[in-house]
């Protein structure tokens, strides 16, 4: 048998073979045995040349499985895949060798003797469509055939690859000119699969449609493909998302198969227009209905019973009476007749108002405040920022949330500016001019006033104008360099709980604050600690005394929202603690220019503002019995082991939350996860968001693969192992991710896939995308120290994906790849996306790439003039200046074409982005080139193509 | 006899100096059998129309240790142009600007009626005046608009270049800073924190760190008087800003039961604010506060309602529990801003105590004033406020600052100490004594704050030994050269030279005896007594002061043993048993019926007054106004109450007047509307105007009590005469004449 690559996708660890001794799943507890990579030794690189050497033979297996046959318009769209095998010269490596039988040279690792210069055939059938059926509610019943056996999404890839850069990670030494060399030696990327292609395919057959929500355990559209969401009975896919639909019935399964049990929650997700928003309930006095035992609330998990005198609580099965007010018959069967009239029974999310017993000290919430506090030392009045936020705020306040049925904004401001002192301003309506107190015992920070500082937008105008007017000029002549940031948040916090109440504030800083004060930060940045076991510490928090700070903020419910401005290192890492902790957002604008990086800041800010928030949150996880809870990752705080506190959380943070079995979990009864989030609302009412999911269980290992979702496995993936180079060196987690990887889709190999040769390699069909997401995952600047990446940056990144949503994370590590040359000017729809690879990009295009945090527009030297002359309004690709930070307003088709794809990209995004024009073979093209994630990095992170070689070789060598 | 008096008046005029002996015994142990020691009165600037100051520098001896100034009792020899200083007998040259000196041609400062004499001098930058206000907050609304408005008033009063600065606290404490336009700014302090005078400045920023010079930065230009003068502005370019800042100023706003009032902060922070903008220059901190600190340093009672303030009981259970940290607060404060030369004022007023016992050596330590009263919305309060800012007959203010006094004598004489609003300078020399009376140890003291009224009480003593006789005819000398900030902001110097003859007790007793200045003494007695008060028991005290007397009745009286009404005393000792009854009496040393703080503000201002005001205090003045004659001093006695009189007392803190029965219905029955009975109504104004004319002149003003026999405000009156007719009159002695009473 001729040996395939193939896709397929393992969590957990099949039988351990012999070889590897991690029993189970302790993600990074311990060391596992380093399968991957071992630079040390040259024998697998050798085993897996020799290996993918053979498969170039016959490199192409249809392994589709029963009742799964690729889609015409897949396989019209991707005519390649289809012109069947090519036949590679005949070497004397076709023969497969046994894995370490024959040992190469070393030294071949970038173009070994097995490179092979004919391009591969394009041998896949990703074009499947996937496990769900256009129906889902029969996905269980048609989509696949029963049996353990069963894989139809496999896809069996046999391309003929460039079986020596085995030196992952961090071997690469060739630079630029390497990337940009000839390809010849480099397997088809047509041939393995491609994420843009799963992309279309669910957009294909889901978009545009109405996902209702009425079925347990249905795995929902992907991210990027839109639909409308019906809430009819479990939380929409906007509020929850899963690794697995579907459980593995018993922890030992769940063992096997390594593939993590998550759910990432986004309790404030915003939900479209035309999406109904949540209905709240009011139980008057009497407050939420909830279970007398484990306390989860009232939703259409519980089972009615005895006529409906008393309910069966699905979480913990206590039998608990319904209270009289609550009292409703039953129907024939066996639903209460107010079944639809009430959200708490028949919907999946819904809001309750809460009574006096869920408020801070038994007494109603105020409404929250914000408090605006501007660094005003010298570099910030000198660039000119002061006096942007000041004139930005004066109209900004106007759009502070409020509760659609009111007319102006509850919330109050206040304002605070700082250098190496406190400045806390008096903006009382009844003052004839703002009064300014400096506080100036930094050491041991205090509010000096009261009454007035927290004021009404709309009774204070005047005045707060006339200090907005003011404070750019009063610090006009400042030389202060120096300032303070811990006691700017202490401040903050002291200020909200004079006040008694929630809020959040806006620190809008630019240095490392080095006047003497606590938390005093001094610049440790230190290149030496790159790929030591020490380089943890520079994504730990310089000094104590933040995290001690972030404890106070979360326990007075106060948010911090930062904006940066640095110039050079101001240590992310401690600056960014309380703003993690606390629920807040962080804003990085480096080398800030007020003429380019405006619109950026400004748009940011002003959806920071307008955003929709809860504050002073307490999330709790409730599950069914059978397993429970265990980590949870987010922009969150914890004091015990089940409350999850949040200062504050808007609409854009995600708490990934995983999860444990305790016990054997029933397939009759599923999973169910009920998440619910008290908070203040913007009016400051107190209120509890109950989101329910139900998942399905199952015993058969293919049921969970099948229910996988890559996209918050990812998501999943990334928060532990970001939470985990805390504690453990780089490269130990990173061995981990592959580790598991490979796992997960040797477990699927072993347990679910058709017998084939063990040189095939097989992926689910639902983890298809897992190898390149996991690729770009393991290529991302956090998890790859090296001293040209700012030690900043990779905290910022590591800040970022904390707290986002699986939505978030699958464009930030795939960014989106637009060819914009080929602009149908008819249509409204975005052009699609191509595979982030520069193979993709040619001369005479025009190319946009988003990440959710860069925009890039890349121009082929020989883009079309008329597309040049449209969008820069410029006659040649010379001409263009890539100085210029916004493209020209201009009116023709394709100016306003392009405007609505940017406004599109960008609506979707929670930070704004800025645009960048990259022009071919110009320096800043290196920066674009790192977004190329399935290219070879020039940080030294493999290629998609080399990265499924290493998983490859791993799976081989679990399963022998 | 009248001509000793008349040389102690004279002398008093002159030089503002009274001597308790004016002709002094001439050994160390005559002088201590003398009883009352050696002493003066000085009142150094005393008021003099007819000295008009000299435009040069003092001629000083060039012996580093004398440095005494040329004076009338200086020998000179005008032929070589030198003079020996009578202190130390150096010979000295005169200076070159001297040459033309003759017998004929003498310099002020040589001739007899100089023996006080005051010198102008330029030395260094004048330095505007500069008033520091330092409000609370936590008053009833009422109380703060009446301050504001005193405040605001009082900005007109000021010296047009004075410097104003604005401190405000409640349960925080503000730094105004007065420079501002569209925006006022303040400092915020906690006010629970003690901090150094460094940290104040740093945190006020007016400490100067080395800021590091960074490239293209504009380099600033150092500006040394824009930086202390954003807290402390000439009052003429910010009295519109102040006038609205003052008006905006609202009642600390923090919700609590008993107002935190961080005075003890408030005032570190003043002190540490002038301590580095304004050292040694005249700087008044006027503290206006409206009740007792309640929280950080210096906090007198806790912030919780049930626990009064501390009483003169709780004091000797030992049960004040903040008293010791909190004075010791304060002393720090006082002695900080006294080596600075600047002075605290504190206006206190309200109903209950507002620490003045802890907070008192602020005042009396730097020469600040002390004014208590029981609302700022009173009359009392506003003029004495306003009466700070008095002038003079030449058009000055009555207030100078950052006096050091210097006093030398001559050999057979030792400075002992001084008693008075004054702190020692720890200046060691050949003529301070080892024995310490007052504040000893020293010959100079630095009093930060006085006007013309100010006198010091200075303690000598006799070294001579008995062994080694003076010549006869020899006198013995004393300089004071009190060198001050005049309010023009002038340095000046006054020296005073003064001589008195020295007598052997033993051979000329009489002449000692007939010298005995028995008011000075008393006054000099009764500042030590005082002074022993603040720190000893009350009993002791008494029991020492009645010793002293009795020694010198036995010294100096005439009697037969055991029988009492042989004793007779000579003219000149015959009031002072009288001064000393009433001083046994007086709230200076009896702390019954008064408060902690009552007791302290009366000694404050005893310690401070001259010899006449000091003597109201130890013995209040009694007038008599009836249809029987002139108005007429009457004993203090209750003898003296009669129905058809009407009373007015001085007792300098109160003015009493007091209508006798028949007078009282008389008034009730409406006799002084009746055109027939004006004389009854001028009876009755007679008093009030004369009243009225005590008012306007003292400071700080008496609170005014005008009532009538049977009346509940009688007892003021009640408590201070001698209650002869209840008990049976032993003291024959006491009975003298009216005439004598003053």
């Amino acid at each position: 048998m001729t040996c395939s690559l193939f896709f397929v996708s393992a969590k957990f660890q099949g039988p351990p073979p012999p070889s590897n001794t991690g029993p189970s799943y302790p993600p990074y507890s311990h060391q596992l045995q380093p399968a991957y990579p071992n630079t040390a030794s040259t024998a697998p690189a050798a085993q897996l040349a020799n290996q993918l050497n053979s498969m170039q033979i016959n490199s192409y297996v249809s392994c589709s499985g029963p009742g799964t046959t690729p889609s015409p318009r897949m396989s019209s769209g991707h005519p390649a895949s289809f012109q069947g095998p090519q036949s590679p010269p005949p070497t004397q490596q076709q023969m497969a060798l046994p894995p370490g039988s024959q040992i190469p040279p070393p030294g071949n690792n970038i173009n070994g003797p097995c490179a092979q210069p004919s391009l591969p055939p394009m041998a896949r059938q990703d074009g499947t469509p996937g496990p769900v059926p256009p129906n889902p509610n029969l996905q269980q019943l048609s989509g696949q055939p029963p049996g353990p056996g069963y894989h139809p999404q496999q896809a069996n890839y046999g391309p003929q690859m460039a079986g020596s850069q085995l030196s992952y990670p961090g071997a690469f030494p060739g630079g630029p000119a390497q990337l940009s060399g000839p390809q010849q030696k480099k397997l088809d990327p047509d041939s393995i699969p491609s994420p843009i292609q799963v992309i279309e395919n669910d957009k294909a057959s889901r978009g545009g449609q109405v996902y209702a929500t009425n079925t347990r355990g249905q795995v929902p559209p992907l991210v990027t493909t839109d639909c409308v969401i019906q809430d009819q009975g479990h939380a929409s896919p906007r509020y929850i998302r899963c690794t697995t639909y579907c459980f593995p019935s018993s922890s030992d399964m769940a063992k096997q198969a390594r593939v993590p049990l998550a759910a990432v929650i986004q309790p404030f997700a915003t939900v479209l227009p035309n999406e109904t928003p949540l209905y709240v309930v009011n139980h008057g006095e009497t407050g939420p209905i909830r279970c007398n035992r484990c306390k989860a609330y009232m939703c259409p998990f519980m089972q009615f019973i005895e006529g409906g005198r008393r309910y069966q609580c699905g979480f913990c099965s206590c039998i608990n009476d319904v209270p009289p007010f609550f009292f409703q018959h039953l129907d024939h069967i066996g639903r209460r007749i107010d079944h639809y009239e009430r959200p708490e029974l028949s919907l999946g999310s819904y809001e309750y108002v809460a009574t006096l017993d869920y408020c801070r000290n038994n007494k109603p919430p105020k409404p929250p405040a914000y408090i605006f506090m501007i660094d005003v030392s010298y570099r910030n009045i000198n660039s000119g920022l002061v006096k942007l936020i000041c004139d930005e705020l004066k109209t900004l306040l106007d759009k502070l949330p409020r509760e659609e049925q009111e007319e102006a904004s509850a919330i109050r401001v206040g304002f605070v500016t700082y250098n190496k002192v406190l400045h806390f301003f008096n903006v009382k309506s009844s003052l004839a001019q703002p009064q300014m107190m400096v506080v100036s015992d930094v050491g041991e920070v205090f509010v000096p006033l009261l009454d007035g500082f927290l004021v009404n937008f709309q009774e204070s105008r005047s005045i707060i104008n006339n200090l907005l007017d003011q404070i750019p000029e009063m610090f006009a002549e400042t030389n202060e360099s120096e300032t303070i940031f811990a006691p700017v948040i202490q401040a903050g916090m002291e200020a909200l709980k004079a006040a008694e109440c929630a809020g959040k504030l806006f620190i809008f800083h630019s240095s490392l604050p080095t006047a003497e004060a606590p938390g005093k930060l001094r610049n440790r940045d230190d290149k030496k600690l790159l790929n030591t076991d020490k380089e943890k510490t520079l994504f730990q928090p310089q000094v104590n005394f933040y995290e001690a700070l972030a404890r106070d903020c979360v326990a007075n419910g106060c948010c911090v929202d930062l904006f940066l401005f640095p110039n050079q290192y101001v240590d992310v890492a401690s600056m960014g603690l309380v703003t993690m902790y606390t629920g807040g957002t962080l804003y990085k604008y480096n080398n800030f220019q007020v003429d380019a990086d405006s619109p950026q800041f400004l748009s940011d800010l002003r959806r920071d503002i307008e955003k929709k928030t809860g504050f002073d949150a307490i999330m709790r996880v409730r599950t069914s019995t059978g397993f429970r809870a265990t980590d949870f990752f987010g922009a969150i705080y914890m004091n015990n082991t089940t409350d999850v506190e949040m200062a504050a959380i808007d609409c854009d943070k995600a708490v990934t939350v995983e999860f444990k079995h305790d016990d054997k979990l029933s397939e009759d009864n599923g999973a169910l996860i009920q998440c619910a989030v008290l908070y203040t609302s913007i009016s400051g009412q107190r209120r509890l968001r109950v989101h329910n999911i139900g998942l399905n269980c199952s015993s058969q290992l293919a049921d969970i693969y099948k229910s996988c979702e890559t996209d918050a496995l990812i998501n999943f993936f990334a928060k532990s192992a970001f939470k985990a180079i805390l504690s453990q060196p780089l490269k130990v987690v990173r061995e981990i991710l592959v580790n598991q990887t490979a796992h997960m889709l040797a477990c699927y190999r072993k347990n679910c896939a058709s017998p084939s040769a063990v040189s095939q390699l097989i992926l689910p069909d639902a983890m298809k995308v897992l190898p390149v997401y996991m690729n770009c995952l393991l290529k991302s600047c956090v998890l790859v120290g090296r001293p040209e990446i700012p030690t900043d940056e990779r905290a910022f990144h590591r800040q970022l994906v904390t707290s986002m949503g699986v939505a978030d994370t699958q464009v930030f590590f795939y960014p989106q790849l637009l060819p914009i040359h080929s602009l149908d000017l008819k249509n409204d729809a975005v052009p699609a996306a191509v595979r982030c690879s520069e193979e993709r990009l040619s001369e005479g295009g025009a190319f946009l790439l988003a990440n959710g945090l860069s925009l890039f527009l890349w121009l082929g030297v020989s883009t079309p003039p008329e597309l040049i002359q449209g969008l820069f309004n410029v006659p040649s690709f010379a001409h263009i200046s890539t100085e210029a930070m916004s493209l020209p307003d201009l009116d023709n088709p394709f100016a306003k074409k392009f405007k609505s794809i940017l406004k599109h990209i960008q609506s979707q995004r929670p930070y704004t982005m800025k645009l960048m024009i990259v022009k071919q073979r110009e320096q800043p093209e290196m920066l674009f080139r790192q977004f190329l994630v399935e290219d070879k990095s020039i940080y030294g992170g493999a290629s998609y193509v080399d990265f499924l070689c290493c998983v490859h070789k791993e799976i081989c060598q679990l399963l022998s | 006899m009248a001509t000793y008096l008349e040389f102690i008046q004279q002398n008093e005029e002159r030089d503002g100096v009274r001597f308790s002996w004016n002709v002094w015994p001439s050994s160390r142990l005559e002088a201590t059998r003398m009883v009352v020691p050696l002493a003066c009165l000085l009142t150094p600037l005393k008021e003099r129309l007819d000295l008009p100051p000299v435009q040069y520098e003092p001629v000083l001896c060039s012996r580093p240790t004398c440095k005494a100034v040329l004076n009338p009792l200086c020998q000179v020899d005008f032929r070589a142009k030198l003079w020996a200083c009578n202190f130390c007998f150096q010979r000295n040259q005169f200076p070159p600007a001297y040459a033309g000196i003759s017998e004929v041609n003498q310099p002020a400062e040589l001739m007899p009626q100089f023996s006080t004499i005051e010198y102008i001098v330029q030395r260094g930058p004048q330095t505007p005046l500069i008033f520091l206000y330092v409000v609370d907050t936590c008053l009833e609304e009422e109380d703060l608009q009446a301050l504001k408005e005193s405040l605001q008033m009082s900005l007109s009063l000021l010296p047009a270049d004075a410097l104003v600065g604005l401190i405000t606290f409640g349960r925080m404490v503000q730094v105004h800073e007065l420079s501002c336009e569209g925006i006022s700014k303040s400092y915020v302090f906690r006010g629970t924190k003690d901090l150094t005078a460094k940290q104040i400045q740093d945190m006020l920023g007016l400490s100067r760190p080395a800021v590091p010079i960074q490239p293209g930065r504009p380099l600033q230009t150092p500006e040394q008087p824009v930086i202390s003068s954003r807290f402390l502005q000439p009052v003429h370019k910010i009295d519109m800003n102040l006038t609205d800042l003052l008006g905006e100023l609202q009642r600390d706003p923090w919700p609590v039961t008993q107002p935190l009032r961080s005075t003890g902060v408030a005032l570190s922070i003043a002190v540490g604010l002038l301590e580095g903008t304004f050292p040694n220059t005249g700087a008044r901190i006027m503290l206006f506060t409206g009740g007792p600190p309640t929280q950080g340093p210096g906090m007198v009672v806790g912030d919780e309602l049930k626990t009064p303030i501390r009483s003169w009981h709780d004091i000797e259970k030992d049960n004040a529990r903040f008293m010791k940290k909190a004075t010791k607060h304060y002393e720090a404060l006082a002695n900080r801003t006294a080596a600075n030369g600047h002075c605290i004022d504190i206006y206190a007023c309200a109903l209950d105590q507002t620490g003045l016992l802890e907070m008192k050596c602020c005042a009396n330590l730097t020469g600040g004033h002390m004014v208590m009263g029981d609302s700022f919305n009173t009359s009392l309060f506003k003029q004495t406020f306003q009466r700070v800012f008095n002038k003079g007959f030449n058009g000055e203010f009555r207030m100078a600052f950052g006096a050091s006094l210097d006093v030398k004598t001559s050999r057979e004489l030792k400075i002992a100490g001084a008693i008075g609003p004054c702190i020692s300078l720890n200046a060691k020399g050949p003529c301070v004594s080892e024995n310490e009376l007052g504040i000893g140890g020293t010959s100079q003291w630095k009093i930060c704050s006085l006007d013309p009224t100010t006198t010091l009480a200075i303690y000598f003593e006799v070294v001579n030994q008995h062994n080694a006789p003076i010549p006869q005819g020899g006198r013995g000398a004393v300089q004071f050269v009190t060198q001050y900030q005049h309010s023009s902001t002038q340095k000046r110097i006054r020296v005073t030279t003064i001589a008195r003859n020295w007598a052997d007790a033993q051979s000329q007793l009489q002449h000692i005896e007939a010298a005995f200045d028995q008011e000075a003494a008393a006054v000099l007695m009764a500042r030590l007594g005082v002074y022993r008060a603040e720190s000893e028991e009350g009993p002791d005290v008494l029991r020492w002061l009645d010793r002293q007397l009795i020694r010198l009745c036995q010294k100096f009286g005439q009697y037969n043993k055991d029988d009492p009404n042989s004793f007779r005393l000579s003219e000149s000792f015959s009031l002072y048993p009288q001064f000393m009854f009433h001083l046994r009496r007086s709230p200076f040393l009896q702390v019954f019926n008064n408060s902690p703080d009552e007791s302290s503000y009366y000694r404050h201002h005893f310690a401070r007054q001259d010899l006449t005001q000091s003597l109201i205090m130890i013995q209040p003045i009694l007038y008599a106004y009836s249809f029987h004659g002139p108005p007429e001093p009457v004993l203090l006695d209750s003898s003296s109450i009669l129905p058809d009189r009407i009373l007015l007392m001085d007792t300098f803190f109160q003015i009493v007047i007091y209508l006798g029965e028949t007078i009282a219905q008389w008034q009730k029955a409406g006799y002084q509307d009746m055109p027939e009975y004006e004389n009854f109504k001028h009876l009755l104004q007679a008093p009030l105007d004369d009243a009225q004319e005590i008012l306007q002149t003292r400071f700080p003003m008496p609170r005014y009590i005008h009532t009538e026999h049977g009346g509940s405000q009688a007892r003021f009156l009640l408590s201070k005469v001698n209650p002869s007719q209840t008990h049976n009159n032993l003291y024959a002695w006491g009975q003298v004449s009216r005439e004598e009473l003053l």
